[in-house]
């Protein structure tokens, strides 16, 4: 039964803007703390995709439309025959950070329960690994924001250390108005402009060299006596080791590998150290690199140096990106982890998850394969031969993109749960139709650690099933049953599973948030109110204090060279999400960015031959990509920046360099050597201003 | 495992010790004359102007390195291939590795050394500084190059009378021309340093002070001399090593004699500007490739020489020649004396050869870049030149009626004026109305007062519709659509600057009339 109207949120990032939805998924903004009742025009254009022509309806096999059983039965006869020559192994599960906490958690159990495999990770692994294992070291516990986002409308100097969230979360610049902001990008971003127009500033880094920035900066604290020694001294520790390799980044000797100016640094620590309500933000642009969890850790140490994470009015967070990518890092679909935040390889939280599934603690397989990896290894012996993927479009969004089709394509079996056609769900052996955000119920964990309800507001079209559904079925096919399907079931599962752990979901249920309380984690019994600030009176490791681990600059993985002679770099515009399969599909936001371009100074325009809106060709080692070239006078003449929500030819993905962190297995999405040159003898790439200009106005 | 034996214990051999250690495949022992551990070198004129402690310049100490402080090196021994410290231990060695430095040059003054007389040159110098400088102790530093006047400044901010007495005809005439001399001479002057400028000292006598060579005597209670270093090259020249300034190096850092190499002060290559420590630790990463087989074709080709002075107050930079002046060089420099700042930039074939920045630091700070890339440089030469200083070529405008139709007024929204233009005068007269109509100012509500700007230009100047016409009311695709055709059309630049528009604060340029690009595009 369709409902009036459902007070929910936003399907798109983190901030989990409140939205209602009615009957015929349009969509309202509605009051609620993060968003005070703001939408972006993701936002405002989310219901458009309930009843798109593209939405996947039936089963496909073969890319031929089949009955959910045939498609079920095929998937679990492939699993159980390829499971038998290969090993439980040789089956691989692949989610997302945008499932619902449900999902996530269902997920992870299918994977070890019923398929018996190691082999599960997902695309949080692009997105929140480096901040949440610097965040794990650092504080022992990683939630994005140890405090709400309504905690910034007093903040005097917010600092974002690559974060965009003017474009990626729009209404969270409604939370800082009132500051002074200093926004560290290699692009002048809208949000940069914005930090220039508080009065701040916007610190333009040598792609890759973040970390020596924050080690200028941590060195600036030192020289001018802005470190908060008595909280060092009672709540850190680790500091000496720390500032030992940050004598060696005296601001003059930072300044000459990042680009910024010494001055610069000492200015925003002497901005930090002269206010009282200051925190220092990271995002993608910090943690998007092969020594990402280093470069959040050099964040971590200056914040800590200055006294930050855990005072009241102050902090130290990072900005979490999907929609679920909170909860969805916290329940196990992570390849080394278990429900509440739990490592695998602690044999206390195997037997604590062990006893809520009803399984052997020993039946529990160990860690697996992070995501990059996990994907190389297919095609390879002891690699996966079939993978199960939910909540993501690994083609568009993994590194080193034709490496993944290729490594596809590889696959005996592919299956891919979907709403839309996206480009993984194009190449899939068996394609599965699942219901949207505004079709189901369930729980998101938003970039504060609050948890909050999404709710159905319209059934979903006949034939598309719940995510829930098709694991609970897959799990049943493969002998496994008694799985539960309905959300709230889910979730009271999740709650028992969680309990004990650093993720502590036991106290918060269905009834307490539907009656509009504000749970953030760790909520330990059904009569604690939440933890909204963590860390106000200690840290979570043992001894209560925070560590500062010692870091050091490390070069980025690939260097341009004679070959490759500049650095290209990718991220995110407002009207797009993730991969793009869902906004390009919304005319309304494919119309304000309809396709792939590159940023471009003019001058290094002028030098590769290239004018404003041609065609251009950029190359890396590993593919190439057809990009529109849009001049910028702000860039860094040795920098482009392409948008990675474009797929097929125009993925930026094709580019970026699949090189890991040795902590996080981040891939390096932020800096990759290219050239540049422009596309010539292909007419469809001539006239593009007559195509684009005249098709979009006839439109 | 080959046995590496480093002598010095200073910047740049704990530096080769530590990139021995991350390549791993060699036994390491430091010998060090110092008794201190390892520590910054570049960091004492900060201790000295307070800013930290001197226990906390010590230098990261690499795991499984036998260092052995406080013991001096005295006979190197190529052909036994073994090193004797001071007291009379023999150390045998596989490679020998000199980091030796350089120590403090005392010119020929009358008292000099004697009571009162300082170098400037390790931590026990400075703790004698510190020792000195009681606010409003005089002290005279003898020597305005860089580490003089780094000195100066740190002693003034302590509050002690510093006259500085040099005798070039400008300040740090080695890296500076005589403009940005003369304007560096001010601004050390505004912070409180005297400047005797082409002065040669005669004598010092401790209670009187220093006699010049124009014959004042400057009262003062110390003397600090900085007045240049010279290569510490004893051991290896006594060695039979050649040695000319330093120990001569070539590309793989080896000096005549087997086995023997030689990095940073104490060293002579002929791409390595002398007295910073950048060559240094380009060269402790050259030889540890080599020493320890991780890239034997690793060489040290260079180090392109920044100076940057270290002191509160004062921003220079200085890169490459700085003299270079002839047909070949294309020039630019700005000279602005009452505010000290100074920029000068030499290119040539658009790169940058040279350059000096004084009080431009964000455009030193680019400067530094181009100069170390060899990359072209920028065609906007005044914003290369004064970077941020450089006034925006915008008017400001707080009026809405500058406004081009297609500026994004919502980002968030992707709303442009033209759009709020056509919706209110469909009716929507209001911010409430606006926001219904538009979706602007719905995502972070920064715009409000923007639209509310409009909305009040709009009711001086236009006229809403009587009704409210149905085919606005999703106007903001329209004006997409115009927008992107205009764009296209006029091949307009991105400039991030001009695609969200805040009234007041940010400068838009005025570049047509609204009302024709409104209705022209309609």
């Amino acid at each position: 039964m369709a409902r009036m109207t459902a007070d929910t949120h936003c399907p798109y990032c983190a901030l989990q803007c409140g939205m209602t939805v009615g009957a015929a998924g349009e969509v309202a903004p509605r009051e609620f703390p993060t968003n005070r009742g703001g939408l972006c025009q993701k936002g405002w254009t989310a219901g458009s995709l309930l009843s798109h022509p593209d939405r996947l309806s039936a089963p496909l096999l073969g890319g031929r439309p089949v009955t959910w059983e045939t498609a079920l039965a095929h998937v679990t006869s492939s699993i159980r025959e390829i499971q038998d020559s290969h090993g439980p192994d040789s089956v691989a599960v692949f989610g997302g950070g945008g499932l619902t906490n449900e999902k996530a958690y269902l997920l992870g159990r299918f994977a070890r329960v019923a398929l018996r495999t190691s082999q599960i990770d997902y695309n949080g692994r692009f997105c929140m690994s480096s901040a949440a294992a610097a965040g794990n070291r650092a504080f022992g516990l990683d939630r994005g924001l140890p405090f709400p986002v309504t905690d910034l409308d007093d903040a005097e100097v917010v600092v974002l250390a690559g974060a965009n969230v003017a474009e990626t979360m729009p209404p969270l610049m409604g939370h800082l108005g009132s500051a002074r902001l200093v926004v560290v990008d290699p692009r002048r971003t809208p949000t940069a402009e914005r930090a220039v127009a508080s009065g701040g500033l916007h610190l333009q880094p040598v792609p890759g060299t973040d970390l020596v920035l924050a080690l200028g900066m941590l060195h600036a604290a030192v020289e001018s006596g802005a470190v908060d020694t008595a909280y060092l001294g009672a709540r850190t520790s680790g500091f000496d080791d720390a500032w030992r390799l940050a004598t060696q980044w005296w601001p003059e000797r930072a300044e000459r590998v990042c680009g910024v100016a010494a001055a610069d640094m000492r200015t925003v620590v002497s901005w930090l150290a002269g206010s009282s309500r200051r925190y220092v933000l990271t995002a993608r642009g910090a943690e998007q690199h092969a020594h990402g969890v280093d470069t959040v850790t050099a964040w971590i140490n200056l914040s800590l140096a200055l006294g930050l994470p855990g005072t009241a009015g102050s902090g130290f967070g990072t900005i979490t990106g999907q929609g679920n990518g909170q909860g969805g890092r916290e329940h196990g679909q992570k390849a080394d982890q278990l429900p509440g935040y739990r490592r695998i390889d602690d044999p206390v939280a195997r037997a604590h998850v062990a006893a809520v599934w009803g399984v052997d603690p020993a039946s529990i397989p160990g860690a697996g394969r992070s995501a990059v990896e996990l994907i190389d290894a297919i095609g390879t012996p002891g690699g996966p031969r079939a993978l199960l993927v939910f909540g993501s479009n690994l083609r568009v969004s993994a590194p080193d993109a034709a490496r993944v089709a290729s490594k596809l394509d590889a696959l005996d079996l592919l299956v891919v749960a979907d709403f839309l056609p996206g480009e993984t769900a194009g190449r899939a052996d068996v394609v599965l139709p699942v219901a949207q955000w505004a079709e189901e119920e369930g729980t998101l964990t938003n970039l504060e650690g609050r948890v909050l309800r999404r709710r159905r507001a319209l059934d979903p079209p006949p034939g598309v099933r719940t995510d829930l559904d098709v694991v609970a079925d897959l799990a049943a096919g493969l002998g496994c049953g008694g799985f539960p399907t309905t959300p709230r079931a889910v979730f009271d599962e999740l709650r028992a599973a969680s309990a004990g752990g650093p993720a502590d979901y036991s106290g918060i249920t269905y009834d307490r948030l539907d009656a509009g309380e504000a749970l953030h984690w760790p909520c330990p019994s059904t009569d604690h109110p939440g933890t909204p600030r963590l860390f106000l009176d200690r840290f979570a490791h043992p001894d209560g204090r925070a560590r500062l681990v010692p870091v050091d600059h490390v070069p980025a993985a690939e260097l341009p060279d004679d070959a490759y002679p500049l650095r290209a770099t990718t991220g995110r515009v407002l009207v797009h999400y993730q991969s793009g399969a869902q906004t390009r599909r919304v005319d309304e936001l494919a119309l304000v960015e309809p396709d792939a371009f590159v940023e471009i100074h003019p001058d290094t325009a002028a030098r590769a031959g290239l004018a404003d809106g041609v065609w251009a060709r950029v190359e890396s080692r590993r593919g190439s990509v057809l990009a529109r070239v849009r001049l910028v006078l702000s860039a860094r003449p040795d920098t482009v920046f392409l948008p990675f929500h474009f797929a097929d030819d125009r993925a930026a993905n094709l580019l970026t360099n699949p090189a890991l962190d040795p902590v996080s297995r981040m891939p390096e999405f932020k800096v990759a050597a290219v050239r540049i040159h422009p596309v010539s003898g292909d007419s469809r790439y001539s006239d593009y201003r007559h195509s684009q200009a005249v098709e979009a106005v006839a439109t | 495992m080959r046995r590496i034996v480093v002598v010095g214990n200073g910047m740049v051999g704990a530096r080769f010790a530590d990139e021995v250690r991350r390549r791993g495949g060699a036994r390491l022992t430091v010998v060090g004359a110092e008794t201190h551990p390892a520590y910054n070198r570049v960091l004492l004129s900060t201790v000295l102007a307070g800013g930290i402690d001197p226990a906390a310049i010590a230098l990261p100490v690499a795991d499984h390195v036998d260092v052995r402080s406080g013991t001096a090196a005295v006979s190197l021994h190529p052909a036994t291939r073994t090193l004797t410290l001071a007291d009379g231990t023999p150390l045998p060695y596989d490679d020998l590795v000199l980091a030796t430095g350089s120590r403090a040059w005392l010119p020929p003054v009358a008292g000099v050394p004697g009571p009162g007389v300082v170098g400037f040159r390790d931590l026990d110098d400075c703790l004698a500084i510190l020792d000195m400088a009681r606010p409003g102790a005089r002290l005279v530093v003898l020597g305005g190059g860089l580490l003089g006047l780094e000195a100066a400044r740190g002693l003034a901010a302590r509050g002690v009378e510093v006259t500085v007495v040099h005798p070039a005809g400008h300040l740090m005439e080695r890296q500076l021309d005589a403009g940005a001399g003369a304007v560096l001479a001010e601004v050390v002057a505004e912070l409180g340093v005297q400047v005797q400028l082409g002065v040669g000292a005669v004598s010092w006598a401790a209670g009187t002070g220093l006699t010049c060579d124009d014959g004042t005597v400057i009262a003062a209670d110390g003397l600090v001399v900085a007045a240049g270093v010279r290569a510490e090259t004893t051991l290896a020249s006594d060695a039979g090593a050649r040695v000319d300034r330093g120990i001569v190096v070539d590309d793989r850092l080896r000096t005549s004699l087997e086995h023997v190499y030689a990095i940073g002060d104490c060293a002579q290559h002929d791409g390595a500007p002398a007295g910073l420590v950048q060559p240094g630790w380009d060269q402790a990463a050259v030889l540890a490739d080599l020493l320890t087989g991780a890239d034997p074709t690793a060489r040290y080709r260079g180090t392109r020489a920044v100076t940057r002075l270290k002191a509160s107050g004062i921003d220079l930079t200085a890169v490459g020649d700085v003299h270079a002046d002839d047909d070949t060089v294309e020039l630019l420099r700005l000279t602005d004396s009452r505010r000290g700042r100074y920029a000068k930039l030499a290119l040539r074939d658009d790169r940058v050869v040279g350059g000096i920045m004084i009080g431009f630091p964000d455009a030193a700070a680019s400067m530094i870049q181009l100069h170390d890339n060899g990359s072209p440089a920028p065609s906007d030469r005044l914003a290369l030149l004064l970077g941020r200083a450089l006034p925006g070529e915008a008017t400001p405008t707080s009026d809405p009626g500058h406004l081009p139709a297609a500026a994004v007024v919502c980002r968030c929204n992707t709303v442009t004026k033209g759009s709020l233009v056509a919706a209110w005068r469909a009716g929507a007269t209001d911010l409430t109305a606006l926001r219904g109509a538009t979706r602007a100012a719905t995502g972070c509500g920064s715009c409000a007062g923007t639209v509310e700007g409009i909305c009040a230009w709009l009711a001086a100047t236009d006229t809403p519709a009587p009704t409210r016409d149905e085919s606005h009311e999703r106007p903001v695709a329209a004006a997409q659509l115009r927008e992107r055709a205009v764009r296209a059309e006029s091949g307009e630049l991105h400039e991030r600057h001009s695609r969200a528009i805040q009234l007041p604060d940010c400068a838009v340029r005025s570049e047509e009339s609204t009302h024709e690009r409104t209705e022209g595009a309609a």
